[in-house]
């Protein structure tokens, strides 16, 4: 029989598999309960994981270069830093293009404020740069013009430039303005045998276009355009046959000139306007920080820098983050043990007490709890100063004299005592609703089998009260370690935390990115903890109540 | 029947004054004594002129950087006007948060008709950026401290000197003015500051001289505090900015004088946040032309010692609104207290302030 039934597979009245008929009842419960959770999870997802990962993206995310100068950083990828001499003419050439597009989307500046983070001095080199910028062309814009006043006007540069196509369809929008100017086009013509001024002319028409709502057929072209036309020219001096018409002309006219030209070297203009464009070490910044992702921050957020040889340390008088996470730790850790030491005997007689009494002492228990954090940090200040309540009353009672006023605040001391008393509720409360559970009769049982006071405490009601402990120290160590408001307040210099740079990198210097990569330091550190935790106490031997 | 008429009139009455409302106008600004100021002397009388326009405060110009920079990326940019400190308008600028202005088409001219341009003078430090005061980082001392013998400070460099004036001083927890006190006392000529300072000796050089006094000082990040600690006696000597300290002395009466030695001019100012819409930016505008005209601007400086940054609003500066004493003397730009002045580089601190923040904060951890 019992062989019989262990070959047959369990089948259910309506002849399915017994094993798939549960496993569908259990699926749809399953999914059943998800449908419950669904709006929570959903809303949770959207408000709180997924901007904190949109945030800490940001710690290594760098497109900026490469969006900003995209032209100079192709360029810059021949050079070699180790030469130690700043690149060669073409790489300016590029610069001043990508420069010219830049400053008029107004983006060099924050261009140059991401690289000061690397560099310092590239801030003001890239806006002191960005107001001269547009003059870096006026020599070959004068030699054009002069030449053939034609080049002066936007129209004659729409001829050359712009397909057919597109000067037909603008003619017609001209006549009729209904909607935006038709999307600007360039002439296939000009694509081929002038592509570095298609380039930058197709730029400027998008410019006119998207961001300033003219027209290309109404507005001055940027003087390093020239410079374009030049070097395309100079390159092809057969462009005008790509051409036909009026358009053939004048090509045909400028490329017979342009080996007459005067010229001007593009790398001494831009020495010119800040001679730091002349070092080497400047540019080995730039093509450091090229790629769209960057470990950057990270290593600044560890004390160390990338430098185009390699990774090296910051010099010692820079160091500070890995010492401040050092200290948080500590700290956090130092606050969990006096929590855990004044809270224990509060809980316990809280426990105790009969209901009356208990009741009356847990809301002098919260009644801080529902104070402002800030008063209750600023109202620390008065006790602990120099010239403070406690001070004052040591003084008087002749335990201190006056010159020997104790130092409490304001350093790490004045950090300790303030986030001890505030986070001491989130630690009595856990412990208050395991003790709560505790039967006094094992403690009595324990008595009464001979132990005295202390081995029935500590072999019988102690144990029983670690899930509290692991609760309460858990919270408050997270709580304690994100802490700014009150290390900033009463902590001085010695008392500060890591989230204290982080809170000023973001609303003070606005490096977001290093913010970002010391609060996934910080998230990372708190979760190995975490699971360090779970290992040694076990995450199952936690209870808040 | 009555209930009902009574009722829909109350509801069309409701409607009638909800479409009648006045167009909100959000306006930030750093709360406190300042803000009084600014709604005092000119967004009361505006709002008198325009009843169409309401005026509301947001008080966030401590972090306003950060905030119209999140607004930004999220594409909604709530706030029309900003109150922020001229290195603050370069970054917004910078940026690209602030919109670019033309002074002399926005602003008014002087009664006497000097353009806006000249007016403001060097104060326009960008080209975003609309002066409104001149302020100053200085200290304030008290004169009832026995262990200094009778004796006052009244050179920056006793800041420095425990000897001669022994207790506590506070400063601001950061490298900016710090950095150019400790070198000024050092040895260097003013005009070298900026020059030394940009070499390692150099901010050798200054950190060796707060060293000099690094046991004795409470650092301060709120404007706030030092004249707490100097009423509190906690410190004996303290920076802070003078406007604070004319109210610790003037109106609170505490035993505190000010020491305008080597005093650091700053100024605050308004930007416009880019991107407003057409009609929103008209309104700004219109506001922006009066409240920073030659006298709206003198009348600010009833309510606050803050020096106005037009050249044509000092002679009408008069008594302070409520104490009735003249303002002049208070004024950081008053020829008695700036005989020695010290000028704050914004481009060179555009620089070097992530460089030597980093320093600066290394140093306090050692």
């Amino acid at each position: 029989m019992s062989d019989a039934t262990s070959n047959q597979v369990l089948t259910t009245q309506d002849g399915k598999p017994l094993k798939a008929a549960l496993a569908r009842a259990l699926r749809r419960e399953k999914m059943r309960s998800l449908l419950l959770i669904a709006p929570l999870l959903i809303f949770v997802l959207i408000t709180f994981v997924a901007p904190i990962f949109d945030m800490l993206f940001r710690s290594v995310e760098n497109q900026i270069v490469s969006e900003t100068i995209p032209r100079t950083v192709v360029a810059l990828e021949e050079w070699d830093a180790e030469t130690g001499e700043a690149p060669g003419e073409d790489v300016y050439n590029a610069l001043l293009f990508d420069f010219i597009i830049a400053v008029e989307n107004k983006r060099h500046t924050q261009l140059g404020t991401r690289l000061n983070y690397e560099q310092t001095g590239l801030s003001s080199m890239f806006r002191r740069t960005g107001r001269r910028v547009d003059d870096f062309g006026e020599t070959y814009a004068d030699q054009f013009i002069d030449l053939n006043e034609a080049w002066k006007e936007p129209v004659t540069w729409v001829t050359v430039m712009a397909s057919p196509s597109w000067i037909e369809a603008q003619k017609a929008w001209a006549s009729n303005p209904t909607g935006p100017e038709p999307a600007f086009e360039l002439s296939p013509a000009a694509l081929d045998v002038l592509p570095a001024t298609s380039d930058l002319y197709g730029a400027f028409a998008q410019f006119v276009q998207v961001e300033e709502n003219d027209s290309p057929t109404e507005e001055d072209p940027w003087t390093p355009i020239y410079k374009a036309l030049y070097q395309d020219l100079s390159a092809n001096p057969n462009a005008a046959t790509a051409f036909s018409g009026e358009a053939a002309t004048l090509v045909g006219q400028a490329a017979a000139a342009v080996p007459a030209f005067e010229t001007v070297s593009v790398k001494e203009l831009f020495i010119d306007a800040d001679e730091d464009w002349g070092s080497a070490e400047n540019w080995a910044v730039i093509k450091t920080f090229a790629p769209t992702y960057t470990s950057g921050y990270f290593l600044s957020a560890a004390d160390a820098q990338l430098t185009p040889t390699g990774v090296e340390m910051k010099p010692d008088d820079e160091q500070i983050y890995l010492f401040l996470f050092y200290r948080t730790l500590l700290l956090s850790i130092i606050i969990t043990i006096s929590c855990l030491l004044l809270g224990y005997p509060i809980a316990f007689l809280l426990a105790a007490l009969p209901l009356r009494y208990s009741n009356l002492l847990l809301i002098l228990v919260l009644l801080p709890f529902w104070t402002s954090l800030l008063v209750r940090t600023s109202a620390w200040k008065v006790l602990l100063q120099q010239q403070g309540v406690i001070n004052d009353v040591l003084v008087w009672t002749g335990l201190i004299s006056d010159a020997g006023r104790l130092v409490m605040i304001n350093n790490q001391t004045g950090t300790i005592i303030a986030m001890t008393h505030i986070l001491l509720p989130f630690m009595i409360l856990p412990l208050y609703s395991v003790m709560k559970t505790i039967s006094p009769s094992y403690v009595r049982a324990a008595k009464s089998l001979g132990a005295n006071d202390w081995t029935a405490f500590w072999r019988v009601y102690f144990p029983q009260s670690i899930p509290g402990i692991g609760a309460g120290a858990i919270l408050v160590f997270i709580l304690a370690i994100g802490y700014y408001i009150t290390p900033e307040l009463v902590g001085g210099t010695s008392g500060i935390f890591i989230s204290n740079r982080i809170a000023f990198h973001i609303s003070s210097s606005l490096n977001w990115g290093l913010a970002a990569a010391l609060g996934t330091l910080l998230l990372v550190a708190v979760l190995l903890l975490f699971v360090a935790y779970d290992r040694i106490v076990g995450i199952d031997n936690v209870k808040l109540g | 029947m009555k209930l009902k008429t009574a009722i829909l009139a109350g509801t069309a009455l409701a409607f009638a004054s909800t479409a009648a409302v006045a167009e909100d106008m959000t306006v930030v600004s750093w709360g406190g004594a300042y803000q009084a100021s600014q709604k005092n002397a000119y967004a009361d009388p505006y709002m008198e002129a325009n009843p169409d326009i309401n005026i509301i405060w947001d008080e966030s110009s401590n972090e306003a950087v950060a905030k119209l920079r999140a607004m930004n990326e999220a594409g909604n940019v709530t706030w029309d006007l900003v109150d922020v400190v001229a290195s603050d308008a370069m970054r917004l600028c910078d940026e690209g948060l602030a919109m670019e202005i033309d002074h002399d088409e926005v602003l008014a001219a002087a009664p006497d008709g000097t353009s806006a341009s000249d007016d403001f003078g060097d104060l326009i430090v960008s080209d975003c950026f609309i002066p409104q005061i001149v302020y100053s980082t200085t200290f304030g001392y008290r004169s009832d401290v026995e262990a200094w013998g009778g004796k006052e400070p009244d050179d920056i460099c006793d800041v420095f000197d425990l000897e001669a004036f022994p207790g506590k001083r506070s400063l601001e927890k950061r490298p900016i003015n710090n950095m150019e006190w400790a070198l000024l006392c050092d040895g260097v000529a003013k005009e070298d500051v900026y020059d030394v300072l940009e070499t390692d000796e150099g901010i050798d050089r200054a950190f060796a001289k707060l060293d000099s006094i690094k046991d004795s000082v409470v650092w301060w990040s709120a404007g706030a505090e030092t004249p707490q600690l100097l009423a509190d006696g906690e410190v004996v000597i303290g920076s802070t900015y003078n406007g604070r300290l004319f109210a610790l002395i003037e109106e609170q009466k505490q035993p505190v004088k000010m020491l305008w030695d080597a005093q650091v001019f700053d100024l605050d100012g308004w930007i416009i946040p880019t991107g407003l819409p057409d009609d929103r930016l008209a309104m700004v505008k219109d506001f922006v032309k009066f409240a920073t005209d030659t006298q709206r601007l003198a009348d600010q400086a009833k309510y606050i010692s803050y020096g106005p940054a037009r050249k044509s609003s000092a002679p009408l500066v008069g008594q302070h609104a409520d104490l009735g004493i003249d303002m002049a003397p208070h004024m950081p730009t008053d020829p008695e207290n700036a005989k020695n002045t010290f000028l704050y580089n914004y481009e060179w601190w555009a620089d070097y302030r992530d460089d030597l923040d980093a320093k600066f904060q290394a140093w306090l951890a050692q």
